[in-house]
């Protein structure tokens, strides 16, 4: 560090160079608090997004660094929000990486007693062997009365409210292709 | 939303939250707006800037109310009594707005000489049939009116006459044509013309009555009357808003009916800062009511075939097809569907497939499936972002039912206690259920959030907006798109060689969409394209007008057609709102058609000029020879204002130019409803099921078409009027928290806002009970009880009822066992009694009681509900009385 | 009045010191009339600011759990239940002869960013400083965690960090809280970042009805007494503004609000004074001292190098 640098970085003669003598300005003004800058500002990309909690459908920006979401914020561009979030809608992102979060497949066999690791793929697999022996078993081609039923009434699904229109619809139309007609959601709450 | 449905069309919010901002007088009512939507409040607080008067109406003082101009407590469960005394008031101090009602509503239509008035059968309708416990609708109908039977066949699931629920869309109005009841007096003076009816049906709900009945004062009363009357009419409109504090009542359909039977007599819908804003607590629950997954409509609320349809296509599309509007393409809508769900396969020759869908029942709904699982006849269930254990009535049957099950898939963000119910519930800590004795196999799959993947959401007006991926989801976390997709795909695989006809429609099934990435995610664009629709050549249709019924084109969605129109996502538009106008029609994309503020043909008089300057929106442009204005016109662009169809005239052709609602049949606003509702066609008050209170006006009690269970052990109902169970319970949400709490017990920054279930009561009647601030309590019903700190606050109002003081009891329904905040929860005390158009549950108004103390532990527990329930007689099954009809009539007339 | 304060009555050390970096001085005005008390600020702040849950405890004070404004909440919703009407006169007054008046007051707390600010005064290390927009903030690089400045504030604002609460506690869930764990202080720093960024703070950018309001503090201060006078024309019971006044005991707040009852029913200090007040006196007879000792510091310093 050169000698006049050196003086500078001395915070008295900051404090007298910059009229700053008490020392409650500029003087004291780290190197971090000068180069500050908001964390979105190295975001690497800016996501829209729309918010998940209830229907007024407010308008997110995520912004995202390193393939992490650092920050989630309103779009003041929407017509309806204009910028603005309740606080559902602010811990979005806390919500998304909270403490408690899911993020692998457990598995609880019948009569046991605690969870057990389970792989993915083999849950997928699990499931739909269950879904086809239910679906052949539970099988009914006609009513009592000889009417067309074309179902399995020993298979329900439940959920979609929170969801989106796409996921609801490759939902509906499986299911109803595989007979289940008990495909219900949070309309009835 | 089959109120909404049924009286003006379509089952949607008739406007958009910002035009709240335009209404000169905001009365939110069954909803608690400011705490549930606090974002879309903003337009209400817009409003109360300029002027306007902000009306809230509820047993509870809330947030909402402290923003209030005017906040006026009524007893939970009176509503409609407080509602129909304002029909009263505008009706009988001629505050209607003649010219609309005249010539936009069904007003001045005559009905059937055998229709007769719950005023002249002491609570019931004509055409009651107490075997069956429901009404035949042949009575309501218009004079010279039949209702519509196809070629003479009895079609259980397809007679309008049982045309209901979210089916009930544009009541098809069988019998009319060419765009107009048979039999009118545009006097409104025929004894039984709808406007006289109307007069005769609420000529007792004087301000007396409803003081009475609600438990407010007649001067809080008259000012809410005489406000909603002063800001109607051509220079000026006012809104309702309303959310489940209505929906969530055994009359919760004809609750909302009752605003729409106002709001059209004070002209206020289809015009600026009128209409009434139903507002979603979900953020897609429009969205999964539009794409239904429910069990009764097919998307864009086409019928569910019922088992006792044994026609083919053309009888389903003679009885889906309505005279006149656009109900009449119903035919286009079908084979469009069909086509895009069985593609090649789906041909005239096969019906384009209709044989493949299955057949519904009368109900179906989720609390009949939670009743088929306790009896053990439900095998495999997939929940898929919700949590019945907390968050649906009756949560300890609901979790019993959980543990007969031989497979449950949980897919969720967190451990919900859907997913818990066999190591961590009430059940578990009772000893009623034992982890070891429970055969059911839960996964519990991971689920991705909305920030991992790309979609829509369609919000409560409406509005198709779109969320793209911001990032990966991790490990095992995916979208439901993906589940189902791959769900799909491998159950393809599985059937691949079979030749079972039963396997038919998986096999042809349409199951072809662009994945992309290691984890191989469909493409939610491309299923967005599918829903949209294309024509033969592959193009992506502009519009539902557009759809065919020869096969030559397919739609996933009819009212969504549009959303993907030049193969554009549509939905995923985002125009700055500072670069448009209010209406922001390039933000995201509205069914049907783009239409922000619906029936908007409204806006303007019946010559197509708008009703006054103030209120200008949509009109007839004389000189280009077409409709304008602010938004898209909801109305035939070039149609003329006295356009008059001729006497063959079928479909939307069918519809007069100067009759806005373009999907009804007879393009009115339907004040009387003659058809689509199944307990009436007008809203009378009844009490809740539980209540500790007679019914003013008939020995009827209660609806008598709800739907209760009394059979089902899991299910016992406080008796009406019990000592046992004296207060008024409501169940609520708050700002802090989201539902089932799924989203936010398990979210840091909102459980501690919220930390803990609390209770809240008035100060006289902790003073009754011993309960003290800060304190534990105990709130019981025949189903449970559970505990709660207290919260003693003024703005847990009593309410005088017929002279008596009564106390109410407030509970958010938010708690669970897991989380990082955990409580009581609320559903634990609620029952499963139903509104029977939408099989919805009455947890906005039941009875309970409460005590200072803890709940009782373990087994204890279990064994205090049931000393109660026997003090108060109130076990079902063998255990008589029974609380139910048998009660009802035989409690006299005060 | 503190006389470390410049004659103009701006805060001590801008917008002065910061010369052609000088930006006018920001703030908030709180308009409480509007306030539906969700706590968005709440949250929306501990997002940004990447603030720790602050506890779970219920405390049965109307809906406010979060209690008061400390280290780990940065904003706080005071919730005020009330026998009175909204309106003086009108339909509210006497709620339309149904019972007793009732309103529910709601107000977001946060710091008043004083234009003599007692906290800064006080810290010895020049962790507190004054910016470039005339607010004031901990710069968590430098505070040494001495405490001084808490006593200092006559609001009861800055508030030192415990973590762990205790040694039994377990590692909170949402640290990224730098390197010092912890024992600094912290508080509002009206989004310094952001502000830097060219955006508005999290608290008021997310506020549903536009409660909070942030800009030019000059400004802000026409705009509220606008809205003051619209207010009482409208008959509401009780407006004022509080904190707007720059000749009150902290020369007026870069924080301030509308409030509708005394400042004291919110928990608020009906006519806060900046302790430090009396420090100029006492300074003019240690300057003498400390010029000499700095004579003395610098010849050994610079010497030392040499």
């Amino acid at each position: 560090m050169g000698f006049s640098k050196l003086l500078e970085s001395w915070p008295v003669v900051r404090q007298l160079r910059e009229g700053d003598a008490l020392g409650l300005g500029r003087a004291v003004r780290s190197e971090k608090s000068r180069t500050l800058k908001p964390r979105i500002a190295d975001a690497d990309h800016v996501g829209h997004s729309i918010c998940p909690f209830c229907a007024v459908g407010c308008a997110q920006l995520v912004y995202v660094k390193d393939g992490e979401v650092i920050q989630v914020e309103g779009d003041p561009a929407s017509p309806i929000s204009r910028g603005r979030l309740c606080p559902k809608g602010a811990a979005t992102k806390n919500m998304h990486d909270g403490p408690l979060r899911e993020y692998k497949v457990k598995y609880r066999r019948p009569y046991g007693t605690s969870w057990e690791e389970l792989s993915l793929d083999d849950a997928m697999e699990m499931i739909v062997d269950r879904i086809v022996a239910t679906r052949d078993e539970t099988w009914e081609e006609e009513t009592p009365d000889g009417n067309p039923a074309k179902r399995t009434m020993a298979i329900a699904n439940l959920g979609g409210a929170t969801l989106d229109n796409e996921e609801n619809y490759l939902m509906k139309k499986l299911l109803t292709a595989i007979g289940v007609v008990q495909v219900e959601n949070q309309a009835r709450i | 939303m089959p109120s909404l449905g049924t009286s003006f069309g379509r089952g949607g919010a008739t406007t958009f939250q910002q035009d709240l901002m335009n209404a000169d007088c905001v009365t939110i009512m069954g909803s608690n707006m400011a705490e549930n939507h606090p974002v879309g409040f903003q337009w209400v607080m817009e409003a109360r800037e300029r002027g306007a008067e902000v009306q809230h109406i509820d047993p509870r003082f809330t947030r909402t109310s402290a923003m209030a101009t005017r906040h006026v407590g009524i007893r939970a469960g009176s509503d409609i009594a407080f509602l129909g005394g304002v029909v009263n008031y505008i009706l009988e101090h001629d505050r209607w707005f003649d010219e609309y009602v005249k010539r936009y509503t069904n007003a001045p239509v005559i009905v059937s000489e055998d229709f007769s008035d719950t005023e002249d059968n002491d609570g019931l309708f004509s055409g009651w049939d107490p075997e069956q416990a429901q009404y035949d609708v042949t009575t309501w109908q218009y004079a010279g009116t039949k209702v519509h039977a196809a070629a003479g066949q009895r079609e259980k699931g397809f007679s309008p006459s049982r045309v209901k629920g979210e089916q009930s869309h544009g009541g098809h109005g069988g019998g009319l044509s060419h765009g107009n009841p048979p039999e009118t007096d545009d006097t409104l003076q025929h004894p039984r013309c709808v406007f006289q009816i109307l007069k005769r049906h609420y000529a007792r709900y004087t301000p007396e009555f409803v003081a009475d009945a609600c438990g407010c004062t007649v001067e809080e009363f008259l000012a809410v009357a005489e406000s909603l009357c002063k800001n109607s009419g051509p220079e000026r409109t006012g809104a309702f808003v309303y959310a489940v504090g209505w929906t969530q009542h055994t009359v919760g359909v004809q609750l909302i009916r009752t605003a729409a039977i106002i709001q059209l007599l004070l002209g206020n819908i289809g015009r600026p800062g009128g209409g009434i804003m139903a507002l979603r607590g979900h953020a897609s629950i429009q969205g999964s009511t539009d794409i239904p997954t429910l069990y009764n409509i097919l998307p864009g609320y086409l019928t569910m075939p019922h088992v006792e349809h044994y026609g083919g296509l053309d009888a389903y599309i003679d009885m889906t097809t309505a005279p006149g509007g656009w109900w009449g393409n119903a035919d286009a809508y079908m084979v469009s569907l069909l086509k895009a769900w069985w593609g090649a396969a789906a041909t005239p020759e096969n019906d384009f497939c209709f044989s493949y869908l299955p057949r519904i029942d009368d109900d179906n709904s989720n609390y009949w499936t939670v009743q088929q699982m306790l009896k053990g006849k439900v095998k495999g269930y997939i929940v898929a972002g919700e949590n019945p254990a907390v968050g649906s009535a009756n949560g300890k049957a609901n979790r019993l039912a959980l543990a007969k099950l031989d497979w449950l898939v949980v897919r969720d963000f967190v451990e919900i206690e859907t997913a818990a119910f066999w190591h961590d519930s009430p059940e578990v800590e009772s000893g009623e259920l034992k982890p070891e004795e429970i055969a059911t196999e839960v996964f519990f799959m991971p689920a991705a959030t909305h920030l991992e993947k790309d979609g829509s959401f369609t919000n409560t007006q409406r509005l198709l907006q779109w969320h793209f991926k911001a990032v990966e989801p991790k490990d095992d976390c995916r979208s439901e798109l993906w589940f189902y997709y791959h769900l799909g795909k491998k159950i393809k695989e599985r059937v691949a060689e079979s030749q079972d006809p039963r396997d038919l429609p998986i096999l042809d099934l349409t199951w072809r969409y662009p994945t992309s990435g290691e984890i191989e995610e469909p493409s939610a664009d491309s299923v967005l394209a599918e829903i949209n629709g294309w024509d033969s050549t592959g193009e992506a249709l502009a519009g539902y007008k557009l759809l065919k019924a020869d096969g030559s084109t397919s739609c996933g969605c009819w009212i969504y057609c549009g959303a993907f129109a030049e193969d554009k996502n549509q939905a995923a538009r985002k125009v700055p709102h500072w670069d448009q106008s209010y209406a922001a029609l390039e933000w995201g994309w509205a069914w049907p058609a783009n239409r922000r503020l619906l029936y908007n043909r409204a806006s303007a008089n019946p010559d197509g000029e708008p009703w006054s300057e103030r209120k200008r929106y949509v009109w007839w442009n004389a000189d280009e020879e077409k409709w304008t204005g602010r938004d898209t016109p909801d109305f035939d662009a070039e149609k003329k204002p006295d356009y008059v169809p001729p006497d063959d005239a079928k479909g939307p052709e069918a519809i007069r130019g100067d009759h806005p609602f373009v999907m009804q049949a007879d393009g009115l606003g339907w004040i009387y409803a003659p058809q689509g509702i199944v307990d009436g066609p007008l809203p009378t008050h009844y009490e809740p099921h539980e209540s500790p209170f007679l019914n003013p006006l008939y020995r009827q009690q209660s609806n008598p078409r709800r739907q209760k269970n009394p059979d089902l052990a899991e299910d016992p109902y406080n008796p009406p009027g019990s000592d046992v169970y004296p207060y008024v319970l409501t169940t609520y949400r708050l700002t802090e928290h989201h539902t089932a709490g799924g989203m936010s017990r398990f979210t840091p920054y909102l459980a501690e806002l919220q930390p803990q279930m609390f209770v809240e009561v008035h100060p006289d009647l902790a003073r009754e009970r011993g309960l003290k601030h800060g304190e534990w309590a105990t709130i019981s019903t025949a189903r449970s009880a559970i505990e709660a700190r207290v919260m003693v606050t003024d703005r847990m109002r009593p309410v005088k009822i017929d002279g008596t003081v009564r106390q109410q009891v407030g509970l958010p329904y938010h708690w669970g066992q897991r989380g990082l905040t955990t409580g009581g929860a609320a559903n634990d005390l609620t029952h499963m009694a139903l509104d029977p158009n939408v099989h919805i549950q009455e947890v906005k108004a039941l009875t309970c009681d409460i005590r200072p103390g803890r709940r009782p532990r373990g087994a204890r527990l279990p064994d205090f509900v049931a000393e109660q329930r026997e003090i108060a007689h109130a076990d079902n099954g063998a255990a008589p009385p029974q609380p139910a009809e048998t009660k009802d009539t035989t409690v006299s007339k005060r | 009045m503190s006389a470390l304060a410049e004659p103009t009555g701006a805060p001590a050390a801008w917008p002065n010191t910061y010369g052609d970096e000088a930006k006018p001085r920001m703030g908030f005005f709180t308009d409480t009339t509007v306030c539906i008390g969700c706590k968005a600020c709440e949250v929306a702040c501990k997002e940004w600011n990447l603030i720790p849950e602050d506890g779970l405890e219920w405390s049965g004070l109307s809906y406010d759990n979060t209690g008061e404004l400390s280290a780990n909440s940065w904003r706080h919703v005071a919730f005020v239940e009330q026998a009175k009407p909204l309106k003086l006169d009108g339909e509210l007054a006497t709620a339309d002869g149904g019972p007793e008046p009732l309103r529910w007051l709601m107000e977001s707390d946060v710091c008043k960013h004083c234009t003599h600010a007692g906290c800064l005064d006080a810290c010895p290390t020049g962790s507190l400083f004054r910016t470039e927009f005339g607010t004031v903030v901990v710069q968590e690089d430098i505070c040494n965690g001495c405490g001084y400045c808490v006593p200092a504030c006559p609001f009861g604002v800055i508030d030192k960090r415990d973590l762990p609460r205790s040694p039994d506690d377990a590692p909170l869930a949402l640290p990224l809280l730098g390197k010092k764990e912890d024992g600094r202080v912290w508080k509002c720093t009206l989004c310094y970042d952001r502000l830097k960024g060219g955006h508005e703070p999290a608290c008021a950018k997310a506020c549903p009805t536009d409660s909070i309001q942030f800009g030019e503090l000059d400004e802000l201060r026409g705009r509220a007494q606008k809205r003051l006078e619209k207010l009482e024309a409208e008959g509401w019971n009780g407006p004022r503004l509080y904190g707007e006044d720059p000749d009150d005991g902290v020369g007026g707040f870069g924080a301030f609000f509308l409030l509708l009852d005394e400042p004291e029913v919110y928990g608020l200090p009906p006519d806060p004074v900046v302790p430090t007040a009396q420090l100029p006196r006492l300074w003019r007879t240690t300057a003498l001292a400390a010029a000499a000792v700095t004579v003395g510091i610098a010849a050994a310093f610079l010497g030392g190098r040499e």
